[in-house]
């Protein structure tokens, strides 16, 4: 589904990412880790089209998406959330669903639903629907995360990029959106990538793990054996 | 329902604005509202980029100068008539507008307002070295003396739709002006509108959401940068004479920023508050104190909107709105 052929990434003088390849398969569950400035935000921009000029070839579905702009990127089914919440802070919840709504998804896809009330739909399922009609501005942590996870699902994506959506939250928060993801997954297939500090959740979650160190990836196998990586270890830990 | 109000209201307010040439006699109210029409017409432009979109243009009065040369180009070309020159000068602005935005869309912020105001600057000096348009001593238009169309007479003492000029001018400002409130709630309603308040909002996360940013900031820019060329391409005409120093004056890019900040740039409503305040209260200190203390007017509203009622004339009725429910 998605293939990352040689990707290299330099800011000036720092290599972000250097030679990366990746395959990920339809409807698999990857956990992308690693350190701090390890370069897994950096890859994902370059896999959403909010960075652009990068070096390599990045397929999606047997299409090069590297002349296409983020937004055209978004329509072919490649969705991400924000590691910090970028909602749209002058509309209401319901409101900033309905923009990727609008804009991402084609009204064949809507079904039998209309756009109203698939983003009602959405909404129920995340558990905001009290929240539906507030303004952005006054939503917990929690809310936030969740209101990041519907639009980036909104987009109907074939493939959702979650970027540390579960920063900051307690432990029942974690698994609340553990379970979101599990079941988005199993019920829809989508193939999701996500990027985690909290091991226990990406462990727990992903059916493959690849760990990223300095803009390489120093391991890629199932979570029970990259743990068991001197590499990562150090990666982690240090020498 | 409600648009049926609204367009009962526009239709209502253009017959109006007719039956006010007809009927009255005290010529300075035409020259004075043609000022404040003028004033809200560049403040709803400058609301497409400035406050749907949230990018800050500084050049207003650049786009509001080519469009009054351009006016002018095409009357010494072809001896234009006045319809012709506000439509090239609404087309000419536009196209400049696309080709700026174009080149300067990437820049964000402050940036993107300093690249407007640069291209004020580049704008004036290029027309006041251009001799073909009168250049730094500028160029008079003397208005055709009884213009009709179709037979029909436009300008006459007698027997004419209009008495004299200024009456013609007024009223097609005042036509401009209606057409601009409704080009700019219907962007406001449309999914042009939501696409550029998310990117206003954020346009890292409107993109991801599938918003193509970048086309609606063209064409905001392009819409924006028309509007203002249409109120340019009227102005030779109301002032029979036009140099750089007063087409491409920085007051009018301040003037277009300010009236939607003090009136409100979530809605269309605001621009419209802010300018008939403003420009009203702008024509009350000409007549009675100095023109020259206009800007201070306007300087001491947005300093003390701007620290006290951030969401501007809109924003408080919606306050007291809301505290009275």
């Amino acid at each position: 589904m998605l293939k990352i052929r040689n990707l290299t990434k330099n800011f000036g003088g720092f290599t972000a990412l250097s030679d990366i390849n990746l395959e990920v398969e339809p409807g698999e569950r990857l956990g992308l880790i690693g350190p701090n400035g390890s370069g897994k935000t950096t890859l994902i921009n370059c896999v959403s089209g909010a960075i652009q000029d990068y070096d390599g070839e990045i397929h999606f579905n047997n299409d090069n998406l590297n002349s296409l702009v983020a937004h055209k990127r978004t329509r072919k089914g490649i969705s991400r959330s924000f590691q910090i919440p970028k909602p749209f802070s002058s509309m209401t919840v319901k409101q900033n669903l309905l923009i990727p709504l609008e804009f991402a998804v084609g009204l064949d896809q809507l079904g039998n639903f209309s756009i109203e009330e698939q983003a009602d739909k959405i909404i129920e399922e995340l558990g905001l629907s009290d929240k539906s009609n507030q303004l952005t501005i006054g939503l917990t942590q929690i809310e936030m995360r969740k209101l990041e996870l519907a639009r980036a699902m909104a987009v109907k994506p074939k493939l959702l990029i979650s970027d540390e959506t579960m920063a900051g939250l307690s432990s029942s928060e974690v698994d609340d959106i553990l379970t979101i993801l599990i079941s988005l997954n199993e019920k829809t297939k989508i193939t999701i990538i996500m990027i985690e500090h909290i091991m226990h959740a990406v462990m727990g979650f992903s059916e493959r793990v690849v760990c990223l160190d300095a803009g390489k990836i120093i391991a890629n196998a199932t979570p029970g054996e990259v743990i068991k990586y001197p590499a990562v270890e150090k990666a982690y830990l240090g020498e | 329902m409600r648009n049926n109000r609204f367009y009962l209201a526009i239709g209502t307010l253009f017959v109006l604005s007719y039956l006010a040439t007809a009927f009255v006699d005290n010529q300075y109210y035409f020259f004075a509202g043609f000022a404040i029409l003028q004033l809200m017409v560049m403040a709803l432009a400058w609301n497409i980029l400035g406050g749907y979109a949230g990018y800050v243009n500084f050049g207003s009065a650049a786009f509001f100068g080519l469009g009054a040369y351009a006016a002018i180009v095409v009357l010494q070309l072809f001896d234009a008539n006045l319809i012709t020159q506000i439509v090239v000068g609404g087309c000419f602005s536009g196209l400049v507008g696309f080709g700026t935005g174009y080149l300067t869309l990437r820049l964000r912020g402050v940036y993107f307002a300093i690249a407007t105001l640069a291209l004020l600057i580049v704008s004036e000096t290029l027309i006041v070295n251009w001799d073909y348009v009168g250049g730094a001593a500028g160029a008079y238009v003397l208005p055709k003396r009884n213009p009709s169309i179709l037979g029909v007479l436009i300008v006459g003492k007698v027997g004419a739709l209009f008495g004299n000029y200024k009456e013609l001018l007024f009223f097609l400002m005042c036509t401009i002006a209606l057409a601009t409130v409704v080009i700019c709630r219907f962007v406001e309603n449309s999914k042009f509108g939501r696409g550029l308040a998310a990117l206003r909002d954020n346009e890292e996360a409107a993109e991801s959401m599938g918003v193509p940013t970048l086309k609606l900031k063209l064409i905001a820019t392009s819409l924006s940068a028309s509007i203002m060329g249409v109120t340019g391409g009227i102005f030779p005409y109301y002032m029979t004479f036009i140099d750089p120093i007063s087409a491409f004056n920085l007051d009018i890019s301040v003037n277009a920023l300010a009236m939607p900040l003090i009136g409100g740039t979530a809605s269309w409503l605001g621009p419209v508050l802010g300018a008939l305040v403003l420009g009203t209260l702008q024509q009350v200190v000409t007549v009675t104190i100095s023109s020259s203390v206009n800007l201070l007017v306007v300087g001491l509203f947005l300093v003390a909107f701007v620290i006290f009622a951030p969401g501007g004339f809109l924003g408080l009725i919606n306050k007291y709105w809301k505290r009275g429910e």
